[in-house]
């Protein structure tokens, strides 16, 4: 028995908990969790504990169905919603009945991928900007809880205690808040977390997700992160800034360079911007994605890179002087419903490769790129992200980089799971098409 | 049994004798020598004083272990300045004592139940934290990393050194988690309290 695993026994017995759920995230990022009593921790430590993996998707087909989850003592945090209740929580590592790390498990791949950067003696740091709606119920049309603006300190702001009271919470998670605010549509909000490892930082975002749904719950309302719930306002992104670190110096920054961004960084930003629409499908994974992906609502659409353009694919933020190590590039394609240990994994490995074969940088894009024609972006390298799901699943599927980068299994699982879905939305009459058609053909 | 290296420089017989009598085992060691793991690093500053107390920063850095001083009740100004020393005895040596200094400053080993530091509690048998006698939730790590501190309160520790004494395995953080760890320490000892951890620009972190 190890330390930790010692540690998290004596806490619960020291501390009354009375439930242990261990949660993991199947494939397509949603949070599974098997409740077990203290009596039972042991065993999970020792041998994981069984469960049947047909019941969720991706991890396992009927003949093969047993899983064991293990228990990974250090994310042991007691909860601090229902406190009543004294619930703690274990983050797992999923395993075959025969003890080898299951491929199918997003916490896996993020492991190996992390264990490629650190065999070239990186690691990988994530900092999240997450934005959410909060919507009276999950049925029915969305209804906004106020008409706040951005940065909006109105009355009119009524969601301003429940986003106070996920605040506390994350901090009692042992999650650190860096800022958070009202966005500029209705009942939008942002909470930003301060930058860690990318694994402890995938645990944060599941937790996250779940503390602002918890909190919600308890004050009779319903919290989103769906990509773009309406029509008329932006959606829910995922800003990702991202760097990368060789032992406590960051690797991004070098004293003197052009825009003081080292060669390793300009690498992992060319190996991004060329990987990009290949591993858009991951960062996102819904047909309503590419809805938030569309002109005149600040996201992304272009693959270029630029320090002040809010249009962006990749901004690199102006470093503070004698703030070298908060030198990181902005990722901002990404929506809040992504699975973040396979987004960060696929954005960790296109940066990689970019620095392995060094991949030219292209030019920063300072004019606005909307106004330009389609030969004028060529001429200057700039690509576009794929416009819907099923582009993004044919570049994905063409891609050496993503099959290799998500393992062989995670990758054509997610390819038919998500072919399935695109399918499924193909057969669907929309309003639009009613109201359009009808009345004229 | 706690382990001691004992700066071999010093007049080893009575030292070694001290010691033993309370309870502890002394070895003799040069400074550049840190091999094996010593719960307290004893030097004796009675003669030569400036260059046994180079000979215990060397050792000091070395090791990473507490260091501990023997002086005469004239020299207690030799450590005005020097914060790194965990603590000293004076002459003439009480064996209790030397006994209860050694054991406070080896800190897990057996007969110590808890380190305190103001009003934070860490009980070492059970991995409980409080503030106040309220419990904090601590992660392992985080309860690890503040059991070192405390047991090396005064100290400036560089991220590399904590790295090596508390996680002392390759980690995929890289020595950025110790100020991911700083930092929920802070915020889990509360406002008030966060200035104990103190960050020491360009070095490292200093607690106490």
């Amino acid at each position: 028995m190890d330390k930790q695993a010692e540690y998290v026994l004596r806490t619960v017995e020291e501390r009354g908990i009375r439930f242990v759920r261990l949660w993991f995230t199947d494939v397509q990022g949603f949070l599974k969790s098997v409740s077990i009593s203290p009596a039972e921790l042991e065993t999970a430590f020792d041998e994981g504990m069984t469960f049947d993996g047909s019941a969720i998707d991706g991890y396992a087909r009927v003949q093969e169905a047993d899983m064991l989850a293990v228990p990974d003592p250090a994310s042991f945090q007691i909860l601090p919603w229902r406190p009543e209740q004294q619930v703690a929580r274990m983050f797992c590592d999923i395993v075959t009945p025969d003890g080898e790390p299951f491929e199918g498990d997003p916490r896996y791949v993020l492991r190996r991928n992390l264990q490629r950067a650190a065999d070239l003696g990186f690691s990988f740091y994530v900092g999240p900007e997450l934005e959410y709606f909060y919507f009276k119920s999950s049925k029915g049309k969305p209804k906004v809880l106020d008409q706040g603006g951005y940065f909006d300190l109105t009355p009119l702001d009524v969601a301003q205690e429940y986003r106070r009271t996920t605040i506390n919470a994350l901090e009692q998670l042992g999650i650190p808040v860096e800022y958070s605010h009202h966005e500029v549509a209705p009942s939008q909000h942002e909470i930003d977390l301060r930058y860690t490892d990318a694994l402890t930082m995938a645990d944060n975002v599941m937790t996250f997700r779940l503390a602002v749904k918890e909190v919600a719950i308890e004050h009779g309302i319903y919290a989103t992160f769906m990509p773009k719930p309406l029509e008329a306002h932006d959606g829910s992104g995922f800003h990702m800034h991202l760097s990368l670190f060789e032992g406590d110096r960051n690797a991004f920054y070098e004293a003197g360079a052009d825009n003081g961004l080292s060669k390793v960084a300009e690498g992992f930003i060319a190996g991004i911007l060329k990987h990009a629409p290949e591993l858009t499908a991951i960062t996102n994974q819904w047909v309503n994605s590419y809805k938030r992906l569309v002109k005149g609502f600040e996201a992304p659409i272009y693959t270029f890179w630029a320090r002040n353009n809010q249009s962006a694919l990749i901004r690199v933020p102006t470093v503070k002087r004698g703030k070298a190590s908060s030198t990181r590039i902005e990722y901002r394609a990404p929506d809040s419903a992504c699975n973040p240990y396979l987004a960060f994994s696929v954005l960790l490995a296109a940066g990689l490769a970019g620095i392995e074969n060094n991949y030219e940088l292209p030019a920063e894009v300072s004019n606005n790129i909307f106004e330009m024609t389609t030969a004028e972006r060529k001429a200057l390298g700039v690509g576009r992200l794929p416009a819907t799901l099923d582009h993004a699943l044919d570049a994905m599927e063409a891609s050496e980089l993503m099959a290799d980068a998500l393992g062989e299994h995670m990758f054509s699982w997610f390819l038919r799971n998500k072919r399935k879905e695109w399918d499924k939305f193909q057969n669907h009459v929309s309003e639009f098409e009613l109201e359009r058609y009808l009345p004229i053909l | 049994m706690i382990t001691v290296a004992v700066s071999s420089a010093a007049d080893l017989q009575e030292l070694t004798e001290a010691l033993m009598l309370a309870g502890a085992l002394a070895t003799p060691v040069e400074a550049g020598d840190a091999d094996g793991e010593w719960g307290v690093a004893l030097v004796d500053l009675r003669s030569e004083p400036l260059q046994q107390l180079r000979e215990a920063r060397r050792i000091s850095e070395d090791i990473g272990c507490p260091v501990m001083v023997v002086i005469t009740s004239t020299q207690t100004t030799l450590l005005e300045h020097e914060r790194w020393i965990a603590d000293f005895i004076n002459e003439p040596i009480d064996t209790l004592e030397l006994r209860l200094r050694v054991s406070r400053l080896a800190g897990h080993e057996e007969g110590i139940q808890s380190v305190e530091y103001k009003s934070l509690e860490l009980n070492l048998a059970t991995y409980q934290a409080t503030i106040d006698a309220k419990p904090i939730d601590l992660t392992y790590m985080e309860y690890e990393l503040l059991r070192y501190f405390i047991e090396h309160q005064g100290r400036v520790w560089s991220r590399e050194q904590l790295l090596q004494k508390v996680w002392g395995y390759d980690y995929f953080g890289g020595a950025r988690t110790v100020d991911v760890h700083v930092r929920r320490l802070r915020s889990k000892l509360g406002e008030e309290r966060a200035s104990w951890i103190t960050t020491v620009r360009s070095v490292g972190y200093r607690f106490g």
